[in-house]
């Protein structure tokens, strides 16, 4: 009986090695606590991605609420296109036609980071390099012959991949290095948010909960005990 | 007050009765250890389900349009919405981890044995509703991955010859997955599946009452009628129900006594659940698989279609056989084994520890094997994992005929009369 127990219990490891990504993707380290890295990477978005990408399941005052910008502040400084604070966030981008400028329309974001984790994108948006073959001269090292142009290349500078597949900058942005992977990480940052505004408030919970149920599990055992004397 | 008010009601319904002969004075088994945990524990799974299903409802849509952004609107827009999604997706698997650790202690003390085979019928039907059940709510959330792993389980039923292809059809209500399906599949995962549910429950539990709780020992806690010395008798007052027909030895009422162990352990089951829920609800992408982040588009597949990990064994028994068809009989027939398990063991005597060497050896291949088969499951198709799964899908299916074959003459261990300790 205890053996079985033991066998079994020794089989569970190996679930947890049963699914691994193949791709070498780069940590991303961003902290979903920091509001004022939320706050620049909703800028980047507004200004860098909204035009195509849409956050159509995220509310703007959602946004402004969690990211702690006032809703006349978010009005006057946040919102570009007359929309109302209580509108989802999206764009004017037609869908059928994005799909023949750039081979398919390009996605929602909403749940990208969730779709594919923070540190794929964080990677995704520093593994930009020139291929004179590509409609818009750029592919992507991690998405390979990705429909989208790089639209930080202004930022980031024009980088080359060699033959060995590594990349290396051949004209510099208007951000050095660490500039531009702290704006991506700000970026990433804000995508893991949009993803799941409440995963903060989940696991603040959380441990409340745990709390709850760890000194239920106490008082239930002992209550059990009392009972379970008069059962010999 | 209270007195007058149930005598008044208790002439009009037994409540009373039925209070003290299902619980205040049900006979159970003194000896029940961690495994006799998870049948009450799958009862609060299935609590769980219903009443977060009912609040789910009121903000989902069933539409293929609206489906997928209904629960974000759940997640973002619904007070608590995202606390009432996480419960039942991690629900889910939880049900299946609880019912698969429930059917496995009935394999270890030969709980299916006779007289309780009706009793393992009911639970097996209980299990295969579930597994429909699951199934159509895992298309509701209208991701990508619901959608071509629905497409990929219902194309099963295209193997069935001549019929197949109508049938298929018949399911989908259309020549693809769309929105009909999906309304159908709805009102087949809040209605009809639950209702047969809960119906199967109530029969489940009716049986266990009449046949009485098995034991780790395997040993009968009901002996005929003046066999027992008074003092051997069990102290405890039971059931006129059960006293009128029986001695009962070792036994005590279910009621306080399973009811304040439950309890116990309700409260160590919900630290790990709720540890999940709050902390990992995405179950490492077991749970809540990552291409279900995006809709359902019926002309992007994901990178590797795996159902969700509570279908993986299963799953596996069908891939690892070359022919569509055939596979699709391997892996209904691996069910049809369990339901037929209580005639593949011809023994008498029940628990594990007072059987032949074999049987323990027998139900610890057949464990490794099922959880192999399921963590393929999960995974690419490569040769070697199917290789693997072969070799598993023969121990899971060998676990029946060696069974039938060494069961009949077991060399077993005496049972003791009692039970020990």
């Amino acid at each position: 009986m205890k053996k079985l127990i033991l066998t079994l219990l020794a089989l569970i490891p190996m679930l947890a090695t049963a699914a691994g990504p193949s791709l070498s993707l780069d940590s991303a380290n961003n902290d979903l606590a920091d509001k004022e890295s939320l706050k620049r990477g909703f800028k980047t978005y507004i200004n860098y991605c909204l035009g195509c990408h849409t956050l159509k399941y995220q509310r703007y005052n959602r946004t402004f609420a969690d990211l702690g910008i006032s809703e006349e502040e978010g009005k006057a400084e946040w919102m570009y296109t007359g929309e109302k604070v209580g509108d989802h966030i999206t764009n004017t981008m037609p869908a059928k036609e994005s799909a023949k400028w750039f081979g398919s329309a390009p996605p929602d974001l909403t749940l990208e980071a969730r779709l594919r984790s923070p540190d794929w994108i964080y990677t995704y948006l520093r593994s930009f390099y020139v291929d004179e073959k590509r409609p818009f001269g750029t592919n992507n090292k991690i998405f390979k012959d990705v429909g989208m142009p790089h639209v930080l290349q202004g930022l980031q500078g024009v980088r080359t991949m060699d033959e060995n597949g590594n990349l290396s900058e051949a004209k510099g942005g208007s951000l050095n290095e660490q500039e531009y992977d702290a704006l991506v990480r700000d970026l990433t940052n804000f995508l893991e948010y949009v993803g799941e505004p409440n995963k903060l408030e989940r696991e603040r919970m959380g441990y409340w909960v745990i709390g709850f149920l760890v000194i239920f599990f106490i008082i239930s055992y002992f209550l059990k005990k009392e009972y379970w004397r008069d059962v010999h | 007050m209270f007195t007058n008010f149930m005598a008044w009601i208790d002439k009009r319904l037994p409540v009373t009765d039925c209070w003290n002969k299902h619980l205040a004075q049900y006979p159970a088994p003194k000896n029940f250890n961690f495994w006799y945990f998870f049948g009450s524990l799958a009862m609060l799974v299935l609590v769980n389900q219903i009443l977060t299903g009912i609040w789910l409802t009121m903000s989902y849509e069933p539409s293929g349009d609206g489906a997928f952004a209904s629960i974000e609107y759940i997640m973002r827009d619904v007070d608590y919405g995202w606390l009432l999604r996480y419960m039942h997706s991690t629900g889910a698997s939880a049900f299946f981890i609880v019912v698969y650790l429930h059917m496995f202690r009935g394999m270890m003390y030969g709980s299916y044995q006779k007289p309780r085979e009706l009793l393992w019928i009911f639970g097996m039907l209980i299990f295969l509703v579930l597994m429909a059940e699951a199934f159509m709510g895992y298309l509701l959330p209208w991701g990508n991955m619901s959608y071509w792993g629905a497409q990929v389980i219902i194309s099963l039923f295209g193997a069935i010859p001549i019929v197949g292809d109508d049938l298929t059809q018949w399911i989908r209500g259309d020549y693809v997955i769309s929105g009909a399906t999906l309304n159908r599949f709805f009102a087949l995962h809040v209605i009809a599946m639950p209702l047969v549910l809960v119906i199967l429950v109530f029969l489940h539990i009716l049986a266990l009452h009449e046949v009485g709780s098995n034991n780790p020992e395997g040993t009968d806690i009901k002996k005929p009628k003046g066999s027992v010395k008074e003092e051997d008798k069990s102290k405890f007052t039971f059931h006129k129900h059960y006293t009128d027909k029986y001695d009962i030895v070792d036994a005590i009422p279910f009621h306080p006594y399973y009811s304040v162990k439950d309890i116990m352990g309700v409260a160590g089951f919900l630290i790990l659940f709720c540890w999940v829920m709050f902390f990992a609800p995405e179950g490492g992408g077991y749970f809540i698989e990552a291409p279900n982040f995006e809709p359902a588009n019926g002309l992007k597949t994901p990178e590797h279609i795996v159902p969700v990990w509570y279908f993986g064994p299963f799953y596996t028994i069908l891939r690892v056989v070359p022919d569509k068809l055939l596979g699709a009989v391997a892996m209904f027939g691996a069910i049809i084994m369990l339901f037929a398990l209580p005639w593949f063991d011809r023994g008498t005597v029940k628990a594990m520890k007072y059987r032949c060497t074999w049987h323990t050896i027998n139900l610890i291949q057949f464990a490794i094997c099922f959880i192999v088969l399921g963590i393929l499951g999960t995974k690419a198709a490569t040769p070697l994992n199917n290789a693997i799964g072969t070799v598993a899908s023969f121990g899971y299916f060998g676990f029946f005929i060696a069974l039938w074959f060494y069961s009949k003459n077991e060399k077993t261990k005496p049972v003791p009369e009692r039970v020990s300790g």
